[in-house]
């Protein structure tokens, strides 16, 4: 079976529309979180988000492309382009190279803009665009079209699960043969008057802070961004000298077939027990874990079960959600980003916003402040309302 | 609004989210004891704001909710006759 290795990652998210800002970030403990400043803000209960400030469209598209580019796109191109850049591709790699991007999503916001016109200003028509602009599958398609990927292209959802899924099934394009390079992770673009309006409903989201695994905690803080991996057959990489960040060594994904919104530890410890397999790894062999760590109560005590169950003792455990927000289908790309930074540099980010662990939820809680430690193997968690649980497991570059 | 009317209401909304008749639920019931789960109590306490014209302070993750106490059918309708009073003209 073809081993496939990361060669080239980028990002925008609210901490930084780089790479290296992003790291930066972790590695100080900075939270990207703050006053959302989206139109009608003021008519919501929730106010706080890890919006991406200062986003200036006009200075990074053209403007005859940008009427076809929701935030969600736009995103995701910076990203991809960053990543690609890193690792070397500048050719079109044609029907060798893939795009597999998780959105929950989709163009929001166009959906959004466009209602807010027919229904509340009373217009009789909207831009011809939305339907390009709004559909999941317009951030995979706009990267297949701008870097000439001709392969496997598409979207996945799966919710909070979307990008870890993308990555899993990239990971299997490449394994199969079907597709050299791929282009994978995962773009959203919630953050508008009718996302949180949305996400209000469930009352599931914190007024105040993300706190993971904290007491005191009150929800989830939602954050925009994308995050996008090149991911590789380890020998093309090799014959064209490239440099390699890490093996994608594993992917397991679950459903606990149980609640559509509530958790299942049962569920989560098999997909993190498959990816284990997969990698063909022993549990005490992983050095990290990006835990999905959404700061609900459901998740959290959860989750640290499903870990406790796995590994018996846990291993060092971070949630970076306090930090770049819960990016929905983006936010399993910007946490692998935290794996690759722990194995690449041996900088666990840290959990922000605990304020005292919780009790019940008794897993080696990397917070505060980042924690130095050489990783030879990090997991990565993510899972998704549906009861869908998607895992990757990382692995130092050898 | 009396608090015999905000009672019945309130008994009414919880009936529908447990498809049971208004008159099985008591007015001294416990909110757990009548099989709620949490996404029922969510649609519940939807249902009072949409009812009673209120904004309910409650979140899901916080084991108690001191803002507002849904653990009983008097403590509701003590929390919504509450903010009733403090609605904003």
């Amino acid at each position: 079976m073809r081993r496939v290795v990361v060669t080239g990652i980028g990002t925008v998210n609210a901490l930084a529309d780089t790479v290296p800002g992003t790291f930066e970030a972790f590695r100080s403990g900075r939270s990207g979180i703050g006053p959302l400043r989206f139109r009608d803000v003021d008519r919501l209960a929730i106010r706080i988000g890890a919006e991406i400030s200062d986003w200036n469209p006009e200075a990074r598209f053209d403007p005859r492309e940008l009427g076809l580019l929701d935030r969600v796109t736009q995103y995701a191109l910076v990203a991809g382009a960053e990543a690609l850049a890193m690792a070397g591709i500048a050719e079109p790699l044609g029907p060798r190279g893939g795009v597999i991007l998780g959105t929950a999503a989709g163009g929001l916001a166009t959906w959004e803009d466009s209602y807010r016109a027919v229904f509340s200003e009373a217009r009789n028509r909207v831009s011809p665009l939305v339907v390009p602009r709004l559909m999941h599958n317009a951030p995979a398609s706009h990267l297949s079209i701008r870097h000439g990927f001709s392969g496997p292209v598409l979207a996945v959802s799966s919710a909070c699960a979307s990008a870890n899924h993308a990555m899993g099934l990239a990971v299997q394009q490449i394994r199969l043969g079907t597709a050299d390079v791929m282009l994978t992770g995962g773009a959203e673009a919630m953050l508008c008057f009718g996302g949180i309006k949305a996400w209000e409903g469930l009352r599931v989201l914190a007024p105040d802070a993300c706190r993971p695994f904290s007491l005191g905690r009150k929800g989830m803080v939602i954050g925009d961004g994308a995050g996008v991996l090149v991911f590789e057959a380890e020998e093309h990489a090799r014959a064209r000298g490239a440099r390699i960040l890490a093996e994608v060594a594993g992917f397991g994904m679950t459903a606990d077939a149980h609640d559509i919104i509530a958790p299942n530890t049962e569920g989560a410890a098999r997909a993190m027990q498959l990816a284990l397999q997969d990698a063909d790894l022993g549990p005490q062999e992983i050095g990290y874990l990006n835990a999905h760590g959404t700061g609900t109560l459901l998740n959290d005590r959860s989750e640290a079960a499903a870990i406790l169950q796995v590994f018996g003792q846990s291993p060092p455990v971070s949630s970076t959600k306090a930090a770049h927000g819960h990016a929905i289908g983006a936010t399993g790309a910007l946490e692998a980003l935290a794996c690759l930074l722990a194995l690449g540099e041996g900088v666990l980010a840290p959990t922000l916003g605990c304020t005292q662990q919780d009790p019940d939820c008794p897993v080696d809680l990397v917070q505060g402040a980042a924690r130095q430690g050489r990783v030879t193997a990090a997991m990565s968690n993510a899972f998704a309302f549906g009861g869908l649980n998607a895992v990757l497991v990382f692995r130092a570059a050898g | 609004m009396q608090r015999s009317d905000i009672e019945t209401e309130v008994i009414a909304i919880l009936a529908r989210q447990l498809l049971l008749p208004p008159d099985e639920i008591a007015p001294d019931a416990r909110i757990d004891d009548l099989g709620l789960d949490s996404l029922g109590k969510v649609e519940a306490i939807f249902a009072l704001e949409e009812r009673f014209d209120i904004s309910v302070p409650f979140n899901a993750n916080a084991p108690d909710q001191p803002d507002f106490d849904i653990s009983t059918v008097p403590s509701i309708v003590a929390g919504v006759e509450r903010l009733i009073a403090t609605r904003p003209a």
